[in-house]
């Protein structure tokens, strides 16, 4: 229900874009992007999806100027936000590498009267952002707890590979831990796989060594699932029902939108969050519409028939 | 079982080769070679204490198999570290040449995918050849320090490698393909997994080259030495780049077997892998320093790794937030035990 209104509002919103560019087309405006580097599979995803969203929305706003610039760590990226605002810009759409060492940099640039959007990590200071994209990661952990509990209802062995040892995944695992609280599913084991495929392959491979019988894997995003996939396939186990990953990597949409078993879902915590905030950034500029605060994305379960909503056969992740 | 049966080939073939190189002492024990053997034997022992699923076939094969790409790698690193060299860049090498074999494959460019894919690992080899050439020419005519050189390396290729994945992964198209080339890394002989005959094959090959040859000889010259190894004529330059050469094609070897696994290259491939064959080396007797090698001992090396690993996993002692001080003290006690047996001899 939820969101179906924020897509509703949405929509309201693109039709609102097109009717505006109308009559303030020239208005010129210039905004940049400032990610990080693509240097896993999401942050690529976040590089393709603010180059699509910047080319669109260029096209619609004859007077729009869109620069992306992508940055391989947090230092390089407080010299490319100086450079950046340098340029004379009107509004800073960033996704910083991480909150403690940009917060300062982005004050800066927003104390030159620039509009900042932050997505996905907040920075330590709240006030800076005049608005806020983001992602839902406790939400993430809850919605896979929450289908975990409704599959496995008559109760069920699971083990859980996590990510990285930090803020991101303790969150989401706190989602999940407290969604299948009371439940009869039993965790045996969580281990770190580093959201990586190789790693995830080697802990799961383990873990069918170590218990006869699994019923579920959850593994929080879908990288870490290709790995999981293939040690199943390989041990040739049958016990495991199913994986539930996270992200809304291409791969995993597309297995789901084809109703595979061991696949039945995912959990969306999609790079496209960077075009939303560059969408409701440019609505501030041309449409007069109020978009300062915090947007936050639920965490979509994707089953199969909404699966192809969120395809994107031409990104990379 | 059938990696008991690994272990003692080892044992065998480290006497030979380290009796070969140590005349001096005949009939004396190598307590030095023998010292990462014990290691894994004990954590073999250890294994089975924590779980009774440890000692099982299954997962023994599991562990074998997967220790195939460090215990390549590590076999080329043996070359580099014993001449003195070293080579940060071969976990980025492997998925650049992961990358570029993968997008060789996708263009379909030959018929029959056998043919395709013989060109491929054909192509493979070479990509590592020349990366490693890279490295040794920097190295020697450049002279600058390898560490540097290969750090700057370490980032080319991965940067080449996300560049060429576009931020994602580069995975193989042709589902046939992927079918025909799979049992490289799943399949076996005789109940025997492919990686396992290969990292066999690789080490029996890289021990006769460095304890049979006069390359090897050289190798191990100019890393005890480098300065007397040119008074005696050996073409110190031409040592030290043909083992790195050799280092990229135990790279391209690693990634023939890595890329049937799981089909894809991500910018996450290879991660760290440099740090592991290292560590790999050392455990295994290879001092850092240069001037020794020990083929066999590093295969160790990367057996002990990665059966680390999969005791930590197997194990319900440890939360999951310390597995990695538990395997760093792990490693810092093996390498403790084979000093003082060291001293003692």
């Amino acid at each position: 229900m939820m969101r179906k209104l924020l897509i509703g509002a949405f929509s309201l919103a693109l039709a609102g874009l097109a009717a505006g560019s109308a009559g303030a087309a020239d208005k010129k405006v210039t905004i940049a992007v400032s990610i990080p580097a693509a240097d896993h599979g999401w942050t690529g995803g976040v590089v393709f999806h603010a180059e699509r969203a910047a080319k669109l929305l260029e096209a619609n706003h004859p007077g729009l100027k869109i620069i992306v610039k992508t940055s391989p760590d947090g230092a390089s990226q407080a010299n490319a936000l100086e450079d950046l605002s340098t340029q004379g810009i009107d509004a800073l759409v960033t996704l910083p590498h991480n909150s403690d060492e940009l917060t300062d940099p982005i004050r800066q640039v927003k104390a030159k009267g620039t509009f900042i959007t932050v997505v996905d990590r907040a920075l330590s200071d709240n006030t800076v952002a005049d608005l806020y994209v983001a992602g839902n990661n406790p939400e993430l952990g809850r919605v896979a707890g929450d289908y975990m509990k409704e599959k496995l209802a008559g109760g069920g062995d699971i083990v859980v590979i996590r990510g990285l040892p930090i803020v991101i995944d303790e969150e989401r695992q706190k989602g999940f831990d407290d969604a299948i609280a009371g439940s009869k599913i039993k965790v045996l084991d969580k281990q770190f796989g580093n959201w990586s495929r190789d790693d995830a392959f080697k802990v799961m491979q383990d873990y069918l060594s170590k218990y006869q019988k699994i019923d579920a894997v959850w593994c929080q995003d879908d990288d870490m699932a290709v790995g999981v996939l293939e040690a199943i396939k390989q041990a040739g186990r049958k016990d495991i029902k199913f994986v539930v990953g996270g992200a809304g990597m291409k791969e995993m949409i597309k297995r789901v939108a084809d109703g595979d078993a061991m696949i039945p879902v995912d959990v969306l915590y999609p790079p496209a969050m960077v075009a939303t905030a560059l969408e409701l950034t440019v609505a501030n500029f041309y449409d007069q519409v109020p978009v300062r605060g915090s947007y936050i994305l639920n965490a979509t379960l994707v089953t199969k028939d909404n699966a192809m909503e969120y395809y994107f056969p031409d990104s990379p992740f | 079982m059938s990696s008991g049966n690994v272990t003692g080939d080892h044992k065998a073939a480290a006497g030979g080769g380290d009796r070969a190189r140590q005349a001096a002492a005949p009939g004396r024990l190598d307590l030095r070679a023998l010292a990462p053997f014990l290691a894994l034997a004990v954590l073999l022992v250890l294994g089975a204490f924590v779980n009774d699923n440890f000692l099982s076939l299954a997962n023994l094969t599991n562990v074998a198999t997967r220790s195939a790409f460090i215990a390549i790698i590590a076999v080329g690193a043996t070359f580099v570290i014993a001449s003195g060299g070293l080579d940060l860049s071969v976990g980025s090498m492997t998925a650049f040449v992961a990358g570029t074999m993968i997008l060789f494959l996708n263009t379909g460019s030959l018929d029959g995918s056998g043919m395709l894919l013989f060109a491929a690992m054909a192509m493979a080899i070479g990509v590592g050849a020349l990366c490693g050439l890279g490295n040794g020419l920097i190295t020697t005519v450049g002279k600058i320090e390898p560490f540097i050189v290969t750090l700057g390396t370490m980032g080319i290729y991965r940067a080449l490698t996300i560049y060429l994945a576009e931020g994602g992964s580069i995975a193989i198209k042709s589902q046939p393909l992927r079918t025909l080339y799979r049992p490289a890394y799943f399949g076996d002989v005789l109940g025997v997994p492919v990686p396992v005959i290969a990292f066999l094959v690789v080490a029996a090959l890289g021990a006769f080259l460095l304890y049979k040859t006069p390359f090897g000889r050289h190798v191990v010259a100019v890393g005890s030495n480098e300065d007397v190894a040119r008074y005696s004529g050996i073409p110190v330059g031409r040592v030290r780049t043909l083992t790195y050469i050799l280092q990229g094609v135990c790279v391209a070897i690693a990634v023939l077997l890595y890329v049937p696994r799981l089909g894809a290259a991500t910018s996450t491939t290879g991660l760290l892998w440099e740090l592991q064959a290292i560590t790999a080396v050392v455990i295994g007797g290879t001092a850092l320093r240069g001037g020794v090698g020990r083929i066999w001992g590093t295969i160790c090396g990367a057996l002990i790794l990665e059966v680390v690993g999969n005791i930590m996993v197997l194990s319900d002692l440890v939360s999951e937030y310390l597995i990695g001080a538990v395997q760093g003290a792990i490693i810092i006690i093996a390498m403790l035990v084979q000093r003082s047996l060291m001293r003692r001899q």
